[in-house]
């Protein structure tokens, strides 16, 4: 397993701020039935950087997503061992609420999936679950929160119309706008541009570049480019082993390993 | 359709569509059978008059034209069943020796013995005796019937008030009887002295309003040339069936609707309306709605979502399923056993203890056959709702968790109401198949007459231990009970007829509803 070396950030204004570990994850395991998906995966995630997940189908990628706000516990059968703390807290400790870890961990799901309620009613599903009734204040925040994932303009006139009327682009924004609307510090995002074409993936990748100056942002991708276009770090998995956890650009350009070298050229087999 | 390309193709082609022509035949005929014969109940018809051979006369409606081999036949509506005894009577055209349509022949609607048909003599009432029809006469008879029935209005309120302080009497020496405290009764006596003198008041005022009523006589003159005179106060309507247009014609029509949907039965329910039955029916309905929705829900989101799917739950669904076809009479045996005499029983025990032998709620009532069609229709409303759980997709699910929802929000403010289409239109299949449904009211409360509606203005106002009356009951007992089977005829197909608007339009909403549910909650397609 790779000693993760603390790099050098060059690419942003806050260079040398010591850097923040949002995730820490320790030896996690994670079982379907008899079979295990994920070995023994260590990393520290910074704070407030975007991680990219890259590998082949069936690597894990998602199910090592899913530790993190626990969703895995939703599927019959699956086990998940090992620590994982966010922020210093232990997410696995007794007396843990899903709710309040889940509202501190949003997640964007590769395929849309608004509710069949009205755009407004979307955006503010989340605040209103944590007990902020308050019309007013419902009523910035819902603005504030499409108005960061450039949806604003599109919607603001027809708030009160089904979610499900919008573009799959549009819909897919308005989903990252419902998970930022709980004020999240961490954010998940599963495949989130997969479905759309280039332009809507143009303006997610737009956006997540927006959003890291204050989300841990964690990103499985399977676009290379994507990866390295938006990522600050990149993680390698392979058959549910973490090959590689490095810095994107030392990643993509001098990878320390053999496999991550052929997988992201593309030699793969 | 495409064209069968071979010979051995053309034979599968032809048996299956016989198959759907001789299905959407006799749809067509029930159909027709029943919408024509219902429509057609109360169409106002012409009145014809018969000279036969044997001197004799008949005047009457014809109700239908048989050809026999002896010649033709009619079925003629004669009427004056208190001088023929019969309404209906059948006529071989051979006896007749001429016909005729006379202009000034009447038909009276009564409210006994059914109608009357003839010829106007004379109208005689406190300082008034027209003789001899004409427009003098009629004109007195609209005013005469008007001020009849300001007098039946008042009489009927008049008893109402009467029935009302004699239920409170018998509430009042009800409370005597079990051992009031002292104070109490004699609280009460006075009471009950001055109510008891108050009921005579009304009495005698009811017998004189309706001995100087029946001072008001109507003379006719029937087909046989027999006159006769018959109290006014019994008359409802006058119609001069021969004279009337179209569009009197379509008035009557019109009317005789309204009071079908709005009147009491009459007449062992060959005469009147059936309004208790419509009110009966959609109450049970009502009721039955309300103990199946939250039940059969609430019983499919836990197969559904929180039950460990696995074998029980497989068995249980199975077993839901097959509930579903479980004979009907069977669920009504299960709610004289169990909701009869297990429950009520209980209850009377409990509550109505002093009132026993005679039960309260120990027998047939509106609530019992509710629950009882509650327990029939159950299956459907847990199927649909399974269905309508199912068509939520996982992705859905998961949005609303992963915001952090508990999984009771999740179930009540995303699943339930993307359900909501399936819910609904399994609720509406199960009213309309317990609109429909007889066999176990008839151990579970219908009766085929209801002194009082099981909701009115006496406290509690619902009485659920109440029997009711039925729609499809009410055909069963036009059918089959009736002591007059031909006057009951028009009665039976238009409550037949009725019942399947009813139920059809029931169908519709459902179906109306979930494509309208369906936009709103529209699943995302992606
Ligand atoms: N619900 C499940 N039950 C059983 N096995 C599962 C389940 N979900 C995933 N797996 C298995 O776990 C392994 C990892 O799956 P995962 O979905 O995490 O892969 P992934 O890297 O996200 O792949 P992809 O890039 O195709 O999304 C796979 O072998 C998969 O078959
Ligand atoms: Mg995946």
């Amino acid at each position: 397993m790779l000693e993760m070396t603390k790099p050098e950030v060059t690419r942003r204004s806050d260079a040398d701020e010591t850097m923040e570990t949002a995730l820490d994850v320790q030896g996690v395991e994670v079982w379907y039935g008899p079979s295990r998906a994920v070995h023994g995966v260590s990393m520290q995630l910074p704070a407030r950087r975007v991680t990219a997940f890259i590998g082949p189908s069936g690597c894990g990628k998602s199910t090592l997503l899913r530790c993190f706000n626990r969703m895995n516990e939703l599927i019959p059968d699956c086990r998940v061992t090992g620590g994982i703390h966010i922020h210093g807290r232990d997410i696995h400790a007794p007396g843990t609420a899903l709710e309040e870890l889940r509202r501190e961990v949003g997640m964007v799901f590769q395929k849309s999936n608004p509710f069949s309620k009205t755009i407004y009613d979307n955006v503010a599903y989340g605040p209103r679950v944590h007990g902020n009734k308050d019309r007013h204040a419902l009523d910035g925040l819902v603005e504030s929160c499409l108005k960061r994932v450039a949806l604003w303009d599109e919607v603001k006139d027809r708030l009160k119309s089904s979610a499900l009327d919008l573009s799959g682009g549009q819909q897919q924004r308005l989903c990252i706008a419902r998970a930022l609307a709980v004020d999240p510090r961490v954010l998940l995002m599963d495949e989130p541009a997969s479905a759309l074409d280039p332009r809507s993936t143009g303006r997610i990748e737009d956006l997540i570049t927006e959003l890291r100056d204050q989300y841990t942002i964690v990103i499985v991708t399977h676009n290379m480019q994507q990866a390295a276009r938006v990522s600050d770090f990149t993680a390698f998995l392979y058959e549910g082993h973490l090959v590689e956890f490095n810095e994107t650009q030392r990643l993509f350009t001098k990878p320390d390993h053999e496999q991550t070298n052929d997988y992201i050229t593309g030699r793969f087999g | 359709m495409k064209r069968a390309s071979t010979a051995r193709d053309s034979v599968p082609v032809m048996v299956t569509s016989l198959g759907l022509v001789l299905i959407l035949l006799m749809l067509a005929l029930v159909m027709w059978l029943i919408l024509s014969r219902g429509f057609a109940a109360f169409w106002p018809q012409r009145l014809e008059h018969f000279q036969l051979k044997d001197g004799s006369a008949l005047l009457g409606e014809v109700w239908e034209r048989l050809e026999t081999p002896e010649g033709q036949r009619l079925r003629l509506r004669t009427g004056n069943r208190e001088i023929t005894g019969q309404d209906v009577q059948l006529l071989d055209m051979a006896e007749v020796a001429s016909s005729s349509i006379p202009q000034d022949a009447v038909l009276l609607e009564r409210h006994e013995n059914g109608v009357f048909l003839g010829w106007l003599v004379g109208l005689r009432g406190p300082g008034l005796a027209v003789e001899g029809d004409g427009p003098n006469l009629r004109r007195n008879l609209d005013k005469a019937l008007e001020h009849m029935e300001e007098v039946d209005g008042e009489l009927r309120s008049l008893q109402e008030e009467a029935r009302r302080l004699a239920l409170k009497r018998g509430r009042w020496e009800e409370e005597v009887e079990r051992g009031a405290s002292v104070r109490r009764v004699a609280e009460l006596e006075p009471r009950l002295e001055e109510s008891a003198r108050r009921l005579q008041l009304m009495e005698s005022r009811l017998d004189s309003l309706r001995s100087a009523a029946d001072l008001w006589r109507l003379d006719l003159r029937s087909a046989d040339g027999a006159t006769t005179d018959l109290p006014l106060l019994q008359v409802g309507r006058w119609v001069p069936a021969n004279e009337l247009g179209l569009v009197g014609r379509l008035g009557l029509y019109l009317a005789r609707v309204g009071d079908f949907l709005s009147e009491d039965p009459r007449e062992s329910n060959t005469a009147g309306g059936v309004w208790p039955a419509i009110f009966g029916t959609v109450l049970m309905v009502l009721l039955m709605s309300l103990a199946a929705a939250p039940l059969g829900v609430v019983t499919a989101v836990y197969l559904h979502d929180y039950a460990r799917q696995g074998f029980l739950v497989r068995l249980i669904r199975l077993a839901v399923n097959n509930l579903a076809g479980v004979p009907s009479i069977v669920f009504g045996i299960f709610g004289l056993g169990f909701f009869i005499y297990f429950m009520g029983g209980g209850v009377d025990g409990a509550f109505f203890g002093h009132r026993l032998p005679e039960p309260t709620y120990g027998t047939g009532g509106i609530l019992w056959a509710s629950l009882t069609l509650a327990l029939l229709t159950l299956p459907v409303v847990v199927v649909a709702t399974l269905e309508g759980l199912s068509a939520v997709s996982p992705a859905t699910r998961m949005a609303a968790l992963a915001l952090g929802a508990t999984r009771w929000q999740m179930m009540r403010q995303v699943v339930l109401p993307n359900a909501m289409p399936g819910i609904l239109t399994g609720l509406i299949l199960a009213v309309s198949r317990a609109a429909g449904e007889v066999a176990p009211l008839m151990i579970t409360g219908v009766v085929k007459l209801a002194p009082s509606l099981a909701l009115d203005g006496d406290f509690p106002f619902l009485h659920l231990e109440r029997k009711f009356m039925h729609l499809g009951f009410h055909i069963y007992d036009l059918g089959f009970q009736s002591p007059n089977v031909e006057a009951a005829k028009p009665m039976l197909f238009a409550t037949a007829m009725l019942l399947i608007l009813i139920v059809l339009a029931l169908n519709l909403t459902a179906i109306l509803l979930r494509n309208h549910l369906r936009k709103r909650y529209k699943q995302a397609a992606f």
